[in-house]
């Protein structure tokens, strides 16, 4: 080998080493894994060093779909969840992966779609009612289409709409929020976005207005739960009961009140824990 | 388009202030693909190089499997070391100490250890083929063993298998699906510079994605001009 070969050959080893350091295995992890909207919305960056102060225990933040995360949850690769799909969440609670679910939060989804609004749905505060007429009008609707929880509530509405929506004006995009954000205003379709997401996006010059809001359907609650460690013995299970204790305290409730979308200075989630709501009666 | 011009003069400024999260991910980057592909053309070169050199039974399907994996979407490979390391997987129950955890560099590593391999041990193959063969056979009269043949073809084969390794750094370097799967994107831990470009084109925060891309688009630039270079001393 040349020597420059073997200088490279040097420069790699190095490197695999330098890998190995990266990730020290001495503190146990606690895998989270969550939504996109709790993650990109910014409210962990903003929670977790508090707990990571007072436990000593570093929080890996997996940021995917509910339904991923339940996944996660379920082949035991995460060791506590945070996610906003209550009846997939019953369910799995059911089946037994799931154990000591707790409420968090909760904030809503809206209905945002293009100004014009040939569907006429705005001001309408029935979710439903606006979906039927969408799907009437055969308006372009675009779905997240991923299994993640806003798909999940999205499906609901249709089901509680009575449409099975298909044809060539509902587009299925199998992305995230963000994504398929972008996606609606760029065809100007109607789509079902939760309001932190889509908050974000306005500060960033958003064009497409809420639409429907403020039916009880749209609301969007968020419960924390450890995964069973009788079904995956290799879990943190102390580390998840320590995280779901204090995710739910009252002192963490009132931080995540205190909250606040950095641009537009809007509350993003509303704190819901048992804790809180036995102060807040 | 001021979108983009913000973009570009936002990245270039946490890049050259040193902003640390912006290293953090460029140095961890730089660890992962590194340790990736030395560990590839660990595997890749020698393989590449039985393949190009000796005839065996079964060694057609084996190059098929090669140029296969070649054409192997990476987020398949992420798919397959997902399948393999989670806790309900494949390996993952075992819970053994050298078998990597999901969520870890060293999963994001196997994962392009997959994608670049058939790449390294393709491209050193047709390179290796491609020497004249009468070179080979000056060797074995000069009573080489059959790893100091293997050791002159491939010397002289080693533009070629420059061009393997720089195949391999360029699809894993810039690879996002596989890493995603099983690295995560845990900040601190698993996040590189693609998952961060996703994530931050996610939140909104193009600035800091467009910064990110500049970095990305630096980094292939560099590997690549280090390879041209490299060829033409070779020469």
């Amino acid at each position: 080998m040349t020597r420059r070969g073997t200088l490279l050959l040097a420069i790699g080893l190095v490197m695999l080493a330098g890998c190995g350091e990266a990730t020290p295995t001495a503190p146990p992890r606690l895998i989270l894994a969550t939504t996109t909207s709790t993650y990109d919305s910014g409210l962990l960056d903003y929670l977790l060093p508090a707990f990571e102060e007072e436990t000593g225990i570093q929080v890996e933040v997996v940021a995917v779909g509910t339904g991923q995360a339940l996944e996660l949850g379920r082949n035991g690769d995460a060791d506590v969840l945070l996610v906003h799909a209550p009846d997939q969440e019953e369910a799995f609670v059911g089946m037994g992966y799931g154990v000591d679910r707790e409420p968090v939060m909760y904030n809503d989804f809206v209905i945002v779609g293009p100004e014009e609004d040939p569907a006429g749905v705005a001001g309408l505060t029935n979710a439903a009612v606006a979906f039927a007429q969408i799907a009437a009008a055969e308006a372009p609707f675009v779905s997240r289409g991923d299994n993640s929880g806003t798909h999940m509530k999205e499906r609901r509405i249709w089901l509680e709409a009575g449409i099975g929506p298909e044809g060539d004006w509902y587009i299925s995009a199998g992305q995230g929020m963000g994504a398929v954000l972008t996606m609606a205003e760029e065809l100007g379709a109607y789509t079902l976005t939760d309001r932190g997401t889509y908050l974000s996006r306005l500060a960033e010059g958003y064009s497409l207005p809420i639409l429907v809001e403020g039916d009880p359907l749209l609301f969007n609650p968020y419960h924390v739960m450890a995964v069973n460690p009788e079904v995956h013995p290799n879990v943190n299970y102390e580390g998840a009961k320590r995280f779901i204790e204090w995710l739910t305290s009252l002192e963490t409730q009132e931080r995540i009140g205190a909250f606040t979308h950095a641009a537009t200075g809007q509350p993003l989630f509303h704190p819901d824990s048992e804790a809180w709501r036995a102060a807040h009666p | 388009m001021a979108t983009v011009l913000a973009g570009l003069q936002e990245g270039l400024r946490l890049l050259l202030s040193g902003d640390p999260y912006l290293w953090d991910i460029i140095l961890r980057t730089g660890q992962v693909t590194g340790a990736a592909l030395v560990v590839g053309s660990l595997l890749g070169i020698p393989l590449g190089a039985l393949l190009g050199l000796t005839r065996f039974p079964g060694r057609r399907l084996v190059q098929t499997l090669i140029y296969t994996g070649m054409g192997l979407p990476p987020v398949l490979a992420g798919l397959a070391i997902y399948l393999l390391l989670s806790r309900n997987g494949i390996l993952g129950p075992l819970d053994l100490p050298w078998i990597p955890k999901l969520f870890t560099p060293e999963a994001m590593v196997l994962a392009q250890v997959l994608i670049a391999t058939p790449l390294i041990a393709g491209f050193t193959m047709a390179a290796v083929a491609g020497v004249d063969p009468d070179l080979r056979r000056q060797v074995e009269a000069l009573g080489a063993t059959r790893l100091q043949v293997a050791w002159a073809v491939l010397r002289e084969a080693r533009l070629g298998v420059l061009v393997s390794l720089v195949a391999g750094l360029g699809s894993i370097l810039s690879e996002v699906g596989a890493v995603m799967l099983v690295g995560g994107n845990i900040e601190g831990s698993t996040r590189v510079l693609t998952t961060a470009i996703l994530l931050e084109t996610r939140r909104g925060n193009f600035d800091l994605a467009i910064g990110l891309g500049v970095v990305l688009l630096g980094l292939s630039f560099l590997v690549n001009l280090g390879a041209t270079q490299l060829q033409g001393k070779g020469r």
